[in-house]
């Protein structure tokens, strides 16, 4: 978990270096700004802090407002810090029917927090998720960027307690 | 069923996975032909082929190139739309995973058919490893000159790049897409203009679905004619990834003709899980309405599916045996259009909300019978009052959840809650 930054914060170098690369691709600056917020987002611990959003929008020449829109907009970005693992458990239909309420409740209790929470150790945070295209291999559930699927409750607690 | 895959074949052979190994298998040779033809004689074949959009709204692919303005000073884009967030949907996934150069050769013969030079493939945020497989390939592409200046020596230039969405199915709506891909909010724009005279960056756009794009080489290949052999008839032809989910015994990606039977389909995935019987199913995702048991012996196809008063949608087959709360799937599609409303028409965020907050009253078991024709009164405030189709997609699951299972809503009156997880 990083310390939120002091507002002036600019992009580290990678990033900047790595958008500079993207830029080309658009004809607008404009549209940089979805991979840029998943770079500074993914060099700045997971999370995105009001001095990295500024950041970002400094970097881009767009308003704060903007770039703050866009943020609040997708549930990819996050305004709060996150654990070392971001756990997000597909709570839809097809997995809803596979035995998710299962998965969900033996999470929760091996982790010992409710929804949108990080545990005190700051190891995981865990959120409930919409549909993660993997609904054939139900219920399953998505830790930082890998898919486990085929989840039991027993197997789910098992994932969960080997993260580091 | 036998049926010999056609979008699938590559599927078990990861050498594919390399322009090596994809042209080993019979690929670019489409593409190859293709670069040979006029552009204008690709998009006939397509029109002929009788090829409907596999992202959801079954439009002809041909006839939606054929919008593309021929005299416009602007540049011109192909966006293949990747991302893939109708609750029930797994298939663009497998063929961007298994298959990437089905895809790059998909989006090159469209490209060269509407003189698109540049294509943004618009992948959901969550498909990392598709994200990174695609990434791999193109770069094989460019490597192998079958990208970037002068693609396979015709000439022809193009750039394919891949963009990663950030979490919102309104994303997957056409026009949300292009707002995002711009690097805003994904708020659906008012039509007209249609993307194809006015899309990404203002410009002449093409929005195919990743499976449509697939469909391509194998057209261009084999011939419309073959295409159009395969399906029920005229309006539903070729060859078709069905998703499925829920209670069977064999959940995944089936690809058959198009128009095959529930029944057929089932009788695939082995069945109903556990022994049980089949007490409903959902065609085409979360924004399709729900069909009974008695609808399994109807045709899986764009009208059939019309007819019945469902959608074929995403092909996304979501299936529910006897033991299935329907009160209970039913609040969480509503909960999922609600949390998904990009919120700019009233009536779909307000509306999809009290969806929401009514059946959870009932699901909780302190509803009343008139709440049920509340439901109905508030979708019908929703449905065509939108701006775009995620507004009608709110309406269908509950209106049709609340009409052909109404004896399970009503049991759930004055009952005690069921604890809820979500
Ligand atoms: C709320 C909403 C979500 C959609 N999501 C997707 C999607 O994830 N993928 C997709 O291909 N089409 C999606 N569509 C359909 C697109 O708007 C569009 O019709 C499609 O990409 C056109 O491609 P096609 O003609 O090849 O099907 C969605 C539509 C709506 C209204
Ligand atoms: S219908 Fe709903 S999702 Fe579509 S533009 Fe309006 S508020 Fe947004
Ligand atoms: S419903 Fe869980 S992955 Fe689709």
């Amino acid at each position: 978990m990083s310390e939120p930054q002091a507002a002036g914060t600019t992009l580290p170098e990678n990033v900047r270096q790595r958008l500079d690369v993207l830029r080309k691709r658009y004809p607008t600056p404009r549209a940089v700004l979805l991979p840029a917020l998943h770079l500074a987002q993914e060099a700045n611990g997971g999370w995105l802090s009001d001095a990295v959003i500024e950041a970002v929008a400094a970097e881009l020449g767009l308003p704060n407002s903007d770039v703050y829109g866009v943020v609040t907009f997708y549930d990819l970005y996050h305004q709060k810090p996150v654990g070392r693992h971001r756990i997000r458990v597909c709570t839809n239909v097809s997995c809803m029917l596979r035995g998710s309420d299962e998965v969900m409740a033996a999470i929760a209790q091996e982790l010992g927090v409710g929804e949108d929470e990080v545990t005190a150790d700051g190891r995981c945070s865990y959120v409930h998720f919409e549909c993660l295209g993997s609904c054939d291999t139900a219920p399953m559930m998505m830790i930082d960027q890998r898919y486990h699927e085929n989840l039991t409750p027993e197997k789910a607690r098992q994932i969960v307690k080997e993260l580091e | 069923m036998a049926f010999e895959p056609v979008l699938s074949r590559n599927v078990g052979h990861p050498e594919a996975l390399t322009v090596r190994g994809y042209r080993d298998r019979g690929g670019y040779v489409a593409l190859e032909k293709g670069l040979k033809m006029e552009p204008a004689a690709i998009t006939e074949e397509v029109k002929a082929s009788g090829l409907r959009g596999r992202g959801g709204a079954g439009f002809p692919t041909g006839l939606k190139w054929t919008f593309i303005p021929k005299d416009s000073p602007k540049p011109k884009y192909l966006v293949c739309n990747a991302d893939e967030s109708e609750p029930g949907t797994f298939k663009d996934r497998l063929l961007m995973e298994k298959d990437p150069h089905q895809l790059i050769e998909g989006c090159l013969l469209t490209s060269f058919a509407v003189g698109a030079a540049t294509t943004y493939i618009y992948i959901r945020g969550e498909y990392v490893d598709a994200a990174n497989i695609l990434e791999r390939a193109i770069a094989d592409a460019y490597q192998s000159g079958i990208l970037g200046a002068n693609v396979m020596g015709s000439g022809f230039r193009h750039d394919i790049y891949v963009h990663r969405g950030a979490g919102a199915y309104i994303c997957g709506e056409e026009t949300g897409l292009l707002e995002s891909l711009e690097g805003k909010r994904g708020q659906p724009r008012v039509k007209p203009p249609f993307p194809a005279v006015v899309g990404a960056f203002g410009c002449p756009t093409v929005i195919n679905n990743v499976e449509t794009i697939c469909c391509v080489p194998h057209i261009i290949e084999r011939g419309s004619a073959w295409f159009k052999a395969i399906g029920p008839d005229e309006r539903n032809t070729g060859p078709k990834l069905y998703a499925v989910s829920g209670h069977v015994e064999r959940p995944g990606t089936y690809e058959l003709p198009i128009g095959v039977t529930f029944q057929e389909l089932l009788d695939v995935c082995g069945g109903i899980w556990k022994g049980r019987q089949l007490k409903a199913y959902v065609p085409g995702g979360a924004s399709a309405p729900v069909l009974s048991a008695d609808d399994r012996h109807l045709r899986l196809d764009f009208d059939t599916m019309a007819k019945a008063g469902s959608m074929l949608g995403s092909a996304a087959v979501m299936v529910m045996d006897d033991t299935t709360d329907m009160v209970r799937v039913c609040y969480r599609f509503a909960k999922f259009f609600s949390h998904e409303s990009c919120g700019q028409c009233t009536p779909c965020r307000e509306g999809t909300n009290w969806l929401t907050l009514l059946l959870h009253r009932i699901l909780d078991g302190h509803g009343e019978p008139k709440d049920l024709d509340l439901i109905v009164s508030v979708a019908n405030q929703i449905g065509g009052n939108s701006l775009c189709a995620l507004g009608d997609a709110a309406v269908g699951p509950a209106k049709s959840f609340v009409t052909k299972f109404r004896h399970e809503f009503l049991a759930r009156m004055g009952a005690a809650a069921p604890a809820l997880a979500s």
